[in-house]
């Protein structure tokens, strides 16, 4: 088990290709598939900043919410004929978002960091849940159409789930490389030894708010990415995409999987996804039995499933 | 133009008084277990929500609203040992986010449990008979229960700052909020502290939720929002200042209460624009010490 894990850990773009492209094929049905990926790539990006840069978010809905928003409102209500122009402008909203909202979160640290970021994200929430005209307020925003993918030379209709799975694939396997392209850059280097010991990153010389900064804003085009996606999957934009639950489950997800190891996020969104399927089946409380599954996670495997098989970051070190 | 009338004003800033009454006792609370453990309780705002609703459950049983008044808070508190001792324990020395990720998953059972054993249908909470009507103030008539509330919040403020600045217990709080270390070097068995402190925390959300009770009506989610917003207060007041709680959770009673009055659909935004302002103007929160408990 160890080796394989060792392996896919050496070689994480093509383990990722190689399984998500049967993924769809082991599941129940495939439009749970298309959310695993979705929200494993939410997921990823909120890792790439608490599993790596050692930052916890309380409030990742903003960005997500921010992509999905950014990219209904363009077909919706401005009529972008281009779904790469709807999918630009929410990664790119979701991005300055993340910049500014980042720049008044790096002003403390710590604890507070993370009640600060949950904070604005419930201000974006009811800025939303206000802007009726804009964003449908409580109703969530309708009418996104479909749209056919514009690819040079043709065009590609995603009505169908499958077809819907495989465009997903292919811009989460992106991401993906990007992700691996990141962490092994120096840039990414530095993430892991602010992790590690954020002053004697700054003793090395290291601009460190600048870095937790990018790392704050590339986070947040992945979280962006992943709400525009979810956007055209669903054609609606509810307003709980921004709503703090949305932040929790993704700190559930990453943490259930396995904060600051590759896959841990895809492993987590898919547990979660899963036993929420299930759970829902049997009984409406559902959210009691996960809650409970997450704190006894926290209390005896901080590591994560996927983190307790391959070895991963376990938290912050106490100062 | 906007007409202002004098005493709708003056009654919108009773208003917001009890409202930053209530603030103020979960942010005491939240401070207070801060300053001493550095854990965030994530779950302060669904204790605030059990404190409603065991008061509810009290007055059912025993028809007095004082009893439940009473027991509720004790209850809440109880509840609050019992996390400290057996879950939160096993979290020192770990890393500062355990407990918050904790308390936030414990947020979650709590909620889920309220509605299954409440119903998803809010409850209402009568006030006493005899807090039933308004008092003449002279200039308006305001209802008696809020009166009551602000009150009963000045008394319990009052207990608590003569509980640490006059009793030995209280000396050791506030010395192992400054230097942990060196209380225990003097042989003293914190960790009793700070299930004490955790315990007190918890009973004042659970009480600043029962008196929340009759005015906001009691339903699962009413401490989500509330939570939120007493992390802003602490935020603004500075992190583990029981002054600085006090003083911001009164101002963001007041933001709350006046923007409802002069602009009912930003009063949930101002609250965090005052906190973006503070953040920009005075990182540490207006009585916070830069870099403390960071």
């Amino acid at each position: 088990m160890r080796s394989i894990a060792a392996w896919i850990g050496a070689h994480p773009v093509v383990s990722f290709l190689i399984f998500f492209a049967v993924f769809p094929f082991l599941v129940p049905y495939q439009a749970l598939a298309t959310q695993v990926l979705i929200f494993g790539l939410f997921a990823l990006g909120f890792n790439l900043l608490y599993g790596y840069t050692g930052l916890l978010s309380f409030g990742h809905a903003a960005y997500y919410g921010l992509g999905a928003y950014g990219t209904g409102i363009a077909l919706a209500r401005l009529h972008v004929a281009s779904l790469w122009g709807a999918l630009g402008t929410g990664l790119l909203l979701a991005g300055l978002g993340g910049a500014i909202i980042g720049f008044f979160c790096l002003r403390r640290r710590g604890i507070y960091f993370a009640m600060l970021t949950l904070a604005f994200a419930q201000l974006l929430y009811f800025v939303g849940f206000h802007l009726a005209s804009v964003t449908g307020g409580d109703d969530g925003l309708r009418g996104i159409p479909q749209l056919r993918l514009g690819l040079p030379g043709l065009a590609v209709s995603l009505d169908s789930p499958i077809s819907f799975y495989y465009f997903c694939f292919v811009l989460v396997g992106l991401a993906v490389a990007a992700l691996k392209r990141i962490l092994e850059s120096p840039f990414g280097a530095v993430l892991q030894a602010i992790r590690e010991n954020s002053d004697r990153a700054v003793a090395c010389g290291y601009d460190v708010n600048r870095v937790k900064l990018l790392s704050f804003v590339f986070s947040a085009v992945f979280a962006g990415l992943a709400g525009s996606l979810d956007a055209l999957r669903l054609t609606v934009v509810p307003i709980e995409s921004l709503y703090w639950t949305t932040s929790g489950q993704v700190v559930m997800m990453t943490l259930l999987g396995g904060a600051g190891t590759f896959f841990g996020p895809f492993v987590g969104a898919a547990t979660y996804l899963v036993l929420e399927d299930r759970l829902s089946v049997f009984t409406e409380s559902w959210p009691l039995v996960i809650g409970a599954i997450f704190s006894a996670f926290v209390l005896f495997l901080p590591r994560g499933i996927w983190g307790t098989l391959t070895g991963g970051f376990h938290g912050r070190q106490s100062t | 133009m906007i007409d202002i009338s004098f005493s709708a004003l003056v009654a919108q800033v009773f208003t917001g008084l009890v409202l930053g009454m209530i603030f103020v006792l979960l942010a005491i609370g939240l401070s207070l277990i801060f300053g001493l453990m550095t854990v965030v309780n994530f779950a302060h705002g669904s204790l605030f929500m059990l404190g409603a609703y065991f008061g509810v459950f009290l007055y059912g049983v025993t028809r007095n609203f004082w009893i439940s008044l009473v027991v509720a808070p004790l209850m809440v508190g109880g509840l609050g040992l019992v996390i400290e001792r057996f879950l939160i324990r096993r979290l020192y020395g770990r890393s500062p986010d355990d407990p918050l990720l904790l308390t936030f998953g414990l947020s979650l059972i709590m909620v889920e449990a309220a509605r299954l054993i409440w119903g998803k249908i809010g409850l209402t909470l009568d006030p006493p008979r005899a807090l039933a009507g308004a008092v003449d103030l002279g200039f308006m008539n305001f209802p008696a229960y809020r009166l009551f509330v602000i009150g009963i919040t000045v008394l319990v403020l009052i207990a608590i700052w003569l509980f640490l600045e006059r009793t030995n217990v209280g000396l050791i709080i506030r010395a192992g909020s400054r230097d942990p270390l060196m209380v225990r070097a003097l042989g003293i068995d914190l960790s009793r502290i700070w299930l004490l402190v955790f315990g007190i925390g918890t009973g004042l959300a659970g009480l600043a939720g029962i008196l929340a009770g009759p005015m906001r009506g009691v339903y699962a989610e009413m401490g989500v929002t509330m939570v939120i917003e007493s992390f802003v207060v602490i935020v603004v007041g500075g992190m583990g200042s029981l002054i600085g709680a006090v003083v911001a959770g009164l101002l963001m009673g007041q933001v709350v209460g006046l923007t409802t009055y002069f602009a009912p659909a930003l009063a949930e935004i101002m609250v965090f624009i005052a906190m973006a302002v503070v953040l920009l103007v005075r990182p540490s929160g207006l009585f916070g010490e830069a870099g403390l408990l960071e």
